[in-house]
């Protein structure tokens, strides 16, 4: 069992000790590099197929079913036609930064899968500076997308640009002060020891952080400023199809169109790889009984379901104006997670030989963000009236 | 409300933010031509071309915007890219063949476009088409608005972002409508089915069935559609206070159907000419207070639910009989020399055709009313001061197909 | 509550979704080349000419009201120089040549409705895509000619009705014939008698 969890360390460990000493750290590396692209590149393919086939059951049609058994092949297909397609360069783009952008958008998120603990012993690096080193790594990708958009000589880029570096920038705020309860309680910005806070189990369920008031809170206010820091739907702006085309993406075609919508997965499943770290325990299992789980098996359960839900609501919600968008940022998610910040403050100091009961430390901590939710809520929407319909017989 | 029982009162002059722009010389924006309060900023402005190419623009149709920002502070609609010459076709082709032209008006909608035509010439000839064919006419006419409305609500969503979702559940109980109309008429979408004094062929063995059956399953596609979507905060956000369309600009600028109904007035051609047999049906009809894009989205759910219940009175009481008018031509039609301005409701609007003739076996000149160009009119001084996110939302609740909007 | 309304949405797109794995009602795609509805017996597509027995006997007489009275303007016929007999054994004309240009028919089986001789009618067939685009959509008479067995079974009562007109039609005809023939042999013997009793008269 415990073979089975720790399967892919022994087995690196053992390629290893097959090498001559010198080399070991540099194949090291080069392993860990081959596993990350291996493991994410296959998730990006399945995605894809996965999505569009749930999406078209939201929709009640099949989806993609003709290549390959259940369309699973399909990935394949859409990568060669990429990769034949002409690869189309205006006459008055800056040829360069054109260029460089899809490469400037994939490489920097690949390196924020370093610092994520996928399972028991497994992760790339053990940074002591993790989640900043994730936050710096993601920033980078406001440049490509910047520089997507001015290099293509494009109103639509241009317009889909401007309205990325907004949407990204605001929405950072909101994603790093979800984290801050996470880090200040656990005490670590390295992501292996926000994990290993997380473990033990109350009553053989595990002591998550989600399972806690501000945790909780603060996970949904994660997500929410993940989902807009992916360019996901309902905030997915820059691309918003029906408005401006494809926005920054306008002026790209073939593989650099797909290392675009690579690099956009990735984020994804980045900003989705950590949330599960943060808020879902990482690769603790859920239950006690459920420990004999691998903890890589854990871990990737918790990621497809949060990926899961991201599609979902890709299929049920509109897009929101970029106004609202921004009003959304900055006086509803700031403020709560501003809010949140205090009820972890509460939540750690009312622990502490105060001798409070359990249910009303939750008590404490709802009244402090149940109550904020609606008053930003209504601030935010000012209350419509039902709006009657009268008939003309 | 009373106010139906005649036209709506017409006001003297156009109220301010002219709908006259249109004419307007088209060969420089930022001309000295602007007459609204401050002009144009002096900033630099960003003109984008939305259109004729463009996901949300329901066809070939452009629209020049200029932009302050995300700011719309010009627009102009610019048409004529699906222009097939459709009035000038049916000037020369006999009156019979004008039919299935019409079904290329609003392609969406091709029974009420047969419906209107073959009004026309009846007023013309002074053919009476029978009872059955009346009871037919009004059933496919009000299908015909279910699944137009149906569409325009999934459309309308398709552009505020919402993935096809609420279009793919459109469509699925559209496709249910067209296998109705295939089994009458031999075709899904061209049906070519009115002529003139009645109606082509008889409905089939067992229709009234099947028809039955899709009324009755229709509300509950309407309430999943409710629920999936009236209560969404951000189908809220988006579309209330969006594109509002005052009564008086709406009445002025000569636009009909739900659009004229969202911003209140109340004016339906069912109601107003009582034409075909319309008058024996127990309906009503919604009106808006904000003229809104939500309000044009609620108008046309509510509506919705209106046509089925003229549907269901229509397909219980529907008599035995002939389906022409034994004295109707159809070949060979030379109609005594005159003129006829027929008009019906609809489901984008008054749909009017107006021919006249000279005694010859074609139309001396044939002319269309279409709403969706008319309606359309009003667009610019509905999205001034939106965003170029607006602007799409507000074109989608217009309910434009461009093959009447150009004809 | 702010969401309550998304959270309704997102269960009733659940519904759907999982609706859609038990529900045909939900799903109704027809997955195209391996399924098939069977067109409704109303359907329509391009004309077709219909014949008895053999392709030289076309019902059409290239009479040219199809032609005359097509929308499109997409019938072009072309008369034979020799009459043939009909079903009714009139002598008629056929068509040498019948082509219709199906890249701009549209269907709208004007054509089949003001054929007196219910030559023309309306087809059913619809994968009509071809590697040319103008001779191999412009149909001639030899593609559109279809047996009465062919339309009997795709407009089995379209078909019937007609089929029993044409038949009335005849019989009546035969009739009509058959009583000619006995007129014209009544009036031969009657006047065989006459020319007899003259001979008697004579004699």
């Amino acid at each position: 069992m415990n073979n089975l969890d720790q399967i892919f360390v022994y087995a690196k460990y053992w390629l290893l000790s097959q090498l001559p000493g010198g080399v070991q750290s540099l194949v090291s590396i080069v392993l860990d590099i081959i596993a990350i692209i291996a493991v994410f590149g296959t998730c990006f393919a399945l995605t894809t197929i996965l999505e569009r086939k749930g999406l078209g059951r939201i929709q009640n049609r099949y989806g993609p079913n003709r290549v390959g058994p259940c369309g699973l092949l399909q990935p394949m297909a859409d990568a060669i036609k990429m990769l034949t397609k002409e690869d189309i360069v205006p006459f008055a783009a800056d040829k360069v930064v054109h260029y460089l952008a899809p490469l400037v958008l994939t490489v920097p998120i690949w390196l924020a899968f370093s610092v994520i603990p996928f399972g028991r012993e497994m992760s790339a690096i053990d940074l002591d500076a993790g989640v900043l080193f994730f936050f710096a790594v993601g920033g980078a990708s406001e440049l490509a997308v910047f520089m997507a958009g001015w290099s293509s000589r494009n109103k639509y880029s241009l317009v889909g640009a401007m309205r990325a570096i907004a949407q990204m920038i605001s929405y950072e705020v909101p994603l790093v002060l979800a984290t801050i309860p996470v880090i200040m309680l656990s005490g670590s910005l390295n992501l292996n020891k926000i994990v290993e806070a997380q473990s033990g189990y109350a009553f053989g369920v595990a002591q998550w952080n989600v399972f806690t008031p501000w945790g909780f809170a603060g996970f949904f206010l994660f997500l929410i400023a993940a989902t807009a820091e992916s360019n996901r739907s309902p905030f997915d702006l820059p691309e918003g199809e029906s408005e401006i085309i494809a926005g920054f993406l306008t002026e790209y075609s073939g593989f650099k169109y797909a290392l675009f919508f690579l690099g956009e997965y990735l984020g994804l499943f980045a900003v989705t790889a950590l949330s599960v770290t943060l808020f879902l325990g990482g690769w603790h299992a859920p239950l006690q009984v459920l420990e004999f789980l691998p903890s890589w098996f854990c871990f990737f359960v918790k990621f497809a379901a949060i990926i899961a839900v991201f599609i979902w609501v890709r299929g049920t919600v509109p897009r929101l104006r970029f106004d609202q968008l921004l009003n959304f940022s900055w006086r509803f998610l700031v403020p709560l997670t501003l809010v949140n910040l205090l009820v972890a403050v509460v939540w750690h100091f009312t622990s502490l030989g105060a001798g409070l009961d359990q249910s009303l430390r939750w008590l404490i901590s709802a009244a402090m963000i149940v109550p904020a939710y609606v008053y930003f809520g209504r601030a935010l929407s000012p209350n419509r009236p039902t709006r009657i319909y009268q008939y003309a017989e | 409300m009373t106010a139906l029982a005649e036209p709506p009162v017409m006001h003297e002059a156009p109220p301010s933010g002219t709908i006259w722009r249109l004419a307007e010389d088209r060969s420089s924006f930022a001309g000295p031509t602007d007459d609204r309060a401050g002009g144009l900023p002096d900033h630099d402005l960003l003109e984008v071309a939305l259109g004729p190419h463009h996901p949300s623009t329901h066809g070939v149709f452009r629209m020049d915007v200029v932009l302050d920002g995300e700011e719309v502070v010009r627009l102009k609609p610019v048409f004529g890219y699906l222009h097939r010459n459709h009035e000038k076709i049916a000037e020369k082709n006999s009156y019979l063949a004008a039919i299935p032209y019409t079904d290329r008006l609003d392609y969406i909608c091709s029974m009420t476009n047969n419906w209107a035509y073959v009004m026309t010439v009846e007023k013309l000839t002074g053919f009476q088409p029978p009872e059955r064919a009346e009871y037919i006419r009004v059933i496919v006419g009000e299908l015909t608005r279910l699944f137009n409305h149906a569409c325009l609500v999934g459309f309308l969503l398709q552009d505020m972002g919402a993935l096809g979702t609420p279009l793919m559940y459109a469509f699925r109980e559209r496709e249910k409508i067209l296998d109705l109309f295939e089994s009458l008429s031999g075709a899904r979408m061209m049906c070519n089915y009115m002529r003139f004094g009645g109606v082509r062929c008889d409905l089939p063995d067992g229709w009234i069935e099947e028809a039955k059956q899709v009324v009755a399953e229709f509300p509950r596609f309407l309430d999943e559609f409710e629920a999936l979507l009236t209560g969404n905060e951000i189908l809220l956000v988006r579309s209330q206070g969006i594109g509002v369309l005052s009564k008086e600009l709406a009445v002025n600028a000569g636009v009909t159907g739900p659009m004229l109904r969202a911003s209140g007035v109340g004016y339906d051609l069912r109601k107003v000419d009582k034409y075909s047999i319309y008058p024996r049906f127990n309906f009503r009809i919604p009106l808006g207070q904000h003229g809104d894009v939500f309000d044009r989205y609620m108008i046309r759910l509510l509506e919705m639910r209106e046509s089925l219940s003229i549907l269901k009175q229509a397909l219980d009481t529907i008599p035995a009989g002939p389906i022409v008018d034994p004295k109707a031509k159809q070949r060979g039609l030379r109609p005594k020399a005159g003129e006829a301005y027929g008009r019906i409701e609809a489901p984008k609007g008054e749909l009017g055709f107006y021919v006249v003739s000279d005694g010859s076996p074609n139309p001396y000149r044939f002319r269309i009313r279409p709403p969706s160009l008319i309606n359309l009119t009003v667009l610019e001084d509905m999205c001034l001061g939106h965003t170029i996110a607006d602007v799409v939302i507000i074109l989608g609740s217009v309910d434009i197909v461009l093959g009447e909007v150009d004809r | 509550m702010l969401g309550s309304g998304i959270i309704k949405g997102m269960v009733e797109t659940a519904r759907n979704f999982f609706g859609s794995y038990v529900s045909r009602e939900r799903l109704t795609t027809v997955q195209y080349p391996e399924q098939q509805l069977a067109p409704h017996e109303n359907a329509r597509t391009i004309p077709l000419l219909v014949y008895d027995g053999d392709m030289e006997h076309l019902r059409c007489t290239a009479c040219g009201i199809c032609e005359m009275e097509c929308p499109a303007q997409c019938i072009y016929i072309v008369k034979d120089t020799v009459k043939k007999s009909d079903y009714l054994g009139r002598m008629q004309f056929q068509p040498r040549v019948f082509d219709i240009d199906i890249s701009v028919c549209m269907a709208c089986g004007i054509c089949a409705e003001v054929c007196p001789f219910d030559s023309i009618m309306m087809d059913q067939v619809f994968a009509l895509s071809t590697q040319n685009r103008f001779s191999g959509l412009l149909l001639h008479k030899e593609d559109l000619a279809k047996a009465n067995g062919y339309f009997h079974a795709i407009h089995p009562s379209d078909a019937g009705d007609i089929d029993a007109r044409r038949d009335e039609d005849k019989r009546k005809a035969e009739a009509k014939a058959k009583a000619a023939v006995a007129a014209k042999a009544a009036a031969a013997i009657k006047s065989s008698e006459a020319s007899a009793k003259q001979v008697e008269v004579a004699a």
